[in-house]
């Protein structure tokens, strides 16, 4: 009971006609990162924004640390940070002016806090632009002063809402760094995304909503293995080649194929079911398949399952289409696909490739490949680049970009 | 301004940047005790800073408390002078605390500008998420207006002296006078506040605003004295608290001391408060 950070019971916040969440019930553990996963329009912002008491709940209960949200909002507010697409900080102030004003609210002093806008300025390397109007700044800088922004007062819980939204690949590393980092001192935090990998390189526990229900929870190991182990992603050399290929993948893996808008790519499914082989193992075969076939695979990837397939699986709709409902009302506006976080390519050297999927909306997460300028792919080197995603337990989703990376 | 060097800046900023590491983040998250929050005051004051923050990134809006009033005094006196009082010199006597309570009157309509054209923007949400005083937002807009209404009533002011205006209650009585209008205005701006937060842009504000305030300013005795006007005007004129006020700024920088005309305002100031305030703080908090 006490180790809740968040309890809800039945939440209701019905926009017109819309009923932008529709009965939601949570259970957020202290001290873990719960990941709150859905399409815009889902009802993600705006149950944030009623345990945040932004909003007003029509139905139903919600309590912060044991504290009613609206019988209690003030004692809520004095636990609670929120860094959203909306609550931000003053663009038309500079960096140091922005959080000194924010510390001089949260009752530090004017020298305490100076200091402490200095501080995390500095820490966030914000330091050179620390008198700069906050609308001259970067995405990656916007969202990094709105998290420092969070953290002035080292709240208990921290909503993040959709965090890395419309970022480029290195920004949202820098925002995962800086969340785990928070976490690590033993910060709640509550993240919105639509992202399926943001949530598994964040999040303990996920909760997937949609039309302002909760329709799966669980961690992630379950989540996925509810879904299936994955897709195997391949780029041919010749697009002529594609329809042998199809056939190809479609006999060793007995599975749908599906073919991407590039000529040269197609996905297919890796359940891993019906075999006793792990999914990279059988991915793995198909490639040889592929090799004795005599096609040329320039490249591939071995990817977890998409938010995609996650949505097929359990709605038997595709995650943003919204089923109807529409973004209407529920403030998850703007954040739609074409954010930039398309075919971001390689963030980190050394850290293991990351590349979203091009294809818009909901990218397949993370998806570790290797290149045709890396080398061939290889039997090898798709098990070992598959053994960490494919087996759809915990664990390995997160391994291989750790901060120790850098250390 | 220097658009290239900032892009450039921004490019090195996030290339340099790696995230705290977990020890110096360490560092910076622990042993701050969180400090009690601010007092109702002291979060109203710093909000009243951001307030000139903001002029001082965006000086082009003191325009309507510097231009704008001394066009006023100078149209008004030089316009109506000769017509009304026989010579300039005689009219500003009397219109120069007019103008003024009518230009800061008219002033005050941008406070619902600016209220609602923030509320649009991400801040505001974050500090209805922080744990303060809740009207300090609004009454911070209002503290920082205040400061544009004392500079419009200093710049009149100098202006009307420039030009022959001799206020018999010297510097007290055109002290006191000034300070009656900001109370005034202060108390009058939870109009503006409101509609603020009522009206869905800031198209509509200003229409509705306009609406208000031309009748409410020029319906008083500020120009003429309302004997010459026809009896019911007569009956709203007289009653108007902006006719109230002007009498009664008038009367405090000509030195004598308007009790009633004090009462009055003093009066429709709290009940401003009383009724605005909460209607506004009751809005804020639906948002």
């Amino acid at each position: 009971m006490t180790d809740l950070a968040v309890e809800t019971e039945g939440l209701v916040k019905v926009f017109g006609t819309n009923r932008a969440v529709d009965g939601i019930d949570l259970r957020v553990p202290a001290g873990t990162v719960y990941g709150v996963l859905g399409p815009n329009g889902a009802g993600k912002t705006t149950a944030v924004k009623m345990l945040a008491t932004l909003l007003r709940p029509d139905a139903g209960r919600a309590r912060v640390f044991g504290r009613d949200v609206v019988r209690d909002a003030d004692a809520v507010r004095g636990r609670v940070s929120l860094t959203g697409q909306y609550a931000s900080v003053d663009e038309d102030l500079t960096g140091t002016e922005n959080l000194v004003l924010l510390a001089r609210l949260l009752g530090h002093s004017r020298p305490a806090a100076r200091e402490r806008a200095a501080q995390l300025l500095a820490a966030f390397g914000l330091a050179d632009a620390a008198d700069r109007q906050v609308k001259n700044y970067s995405g990656g800088m916007r969202r990094r002063i709105d998290i420092a922004a969070s953290i002035l007062n080292v709240p208990d819980l921290l909503f993040l809402d959709e965090p890395t939204t419309g970022l480029d690949p290195r920004s949202r590393n820098q925002v995962w760094d800086i969340v785990r980092a928070v976490v690590a001192q033993g910060t709640t935090v509550l993240l919105t995304t639509q992202y399926l990998d943001e949530a598994d390189q964040l999040a303990s526990r996920i909760a997937v909503i949609d039309h302002g229900r909760v329709i799966a929870e669980g961690t992630k190991g379950e989540l996925k293995a509810s879904v299936g182990s994955g897709s195997v992603h391949v780029r041919l050399r010749e697009a002529e080649q594609r329809p042998e290929a199809e056939r190809v993948l479609a006999a060793a893996l007995n599975a749908a194929v599906q073919l991407d808008p590039d000529p040269v790519a197609l996905t297919a499914t890796v359940n891993g079911r019906g075999t006793d082989i792990g999914a990279a193992e059988q991915a793995a075969r198909a490639l040889a398949e592929l090799a004795r076939a005599g096609i040329t695979v320039d490249n591939f990837a071995l990817g977890q399952p998409s938010l995609d397939e996650v949505f097929l699986a359990l709605t038997d709709h595709p995650a943003g289409d919204g089923g109807g409902s529409g973004g209407g009302g529920s403030g998850d506006s703007g954040s739609g696909g074409g954010d930039g976080r398309g075919d971001g390519g390689r963030d980190r050297a050394g850290d293991g490739d990351q590349e979203s999927e091009p294809e818009g909306g909901a990218p397949a997460g993370r998806a570790t490949e290797s290149r045709a300028t890396e080398g061939r792919a290889t039997e090898g080197r798709a098990t070992e680049g598959g053994a960490t995603e494919g087996g759809a337990t915990e664990g390995g989703a997160t391994e291989g970009r750790a901060p120790e990376g850098r250390a | 301004m220097s658009t290239v060097t900032t892009s450039t800046t921004d490019k090195a900023t996030t290339a340099d940047f790696v995230a705290p590491r977990a020890d110096e983040l360490a560092a910076l998250l622990v042993g701050h005790t969180r400090p009690a929050r601010p007092s109702a005051l002291s979060a109203s004051l710093t909000f009243g800073w951001r307030a000139m923050l903001k002029i001082k990134h965006v000086p082009e809006q003191l325009f309507d408390v510097t231009a704008f009033p001394i066009m006023m005094v100078l149209m008004y006196t030089y316009l109506f002078g000769g017509a009304l009082a026989g010579s300039v010199s005689q009219y500003i006597q009397f219109l120069l605390p007019g103008i003024l309570v009518l230009s800061v009157m008219m002033i005050t309509m941008y406070t619902g500008v600016s209220v609602n054209t923030d509320i649009e923007k991400g801040v505001f949400d974050r500090f209805r998420t922080l744990p303060i005083w809740r009207p300090a937002p609004m009454v911070g807009y209002l503290l920082g207006d205040v400061v544009r209404y004392l500079i419009a009533s200093a710049v009149m002011l100098t202006v009307g002296v420039v030009i022959g205006y001799r206020p018999a209650g010297g510097v007290a009585g055109v002290l006191l006078g000034t300070a009656l209008l900001l109370v005034f205005a202060f108390a009058f701006s939870w109009i503006w506040t409101m509609f603020g937060l009522l009206l869905r842009s800031e198209k509509s504000v200003i229409g509705v605003s306009m609406m208000v305030i031309f009748p409410l300013t020029f319906l008083s005795n500020v120009f003429v004295d309302p004997r010459t006007m026809p009896g019911w005007l007569q009956a709203f004129v007289n009653n108007s608290p902006v006719t109230h006020l002007s009498t009664a700024v008038r009367e405090l920088m000509a030195g004598d001391w308007p009790a009633a005309d004090l009462a009055w305002t003093l009066g429709w100031s709290a009940l401003f408060v009383v009724v605005f305030g909460p209607v506004t703080m009751r809005l804020y908090n639906r948002k």
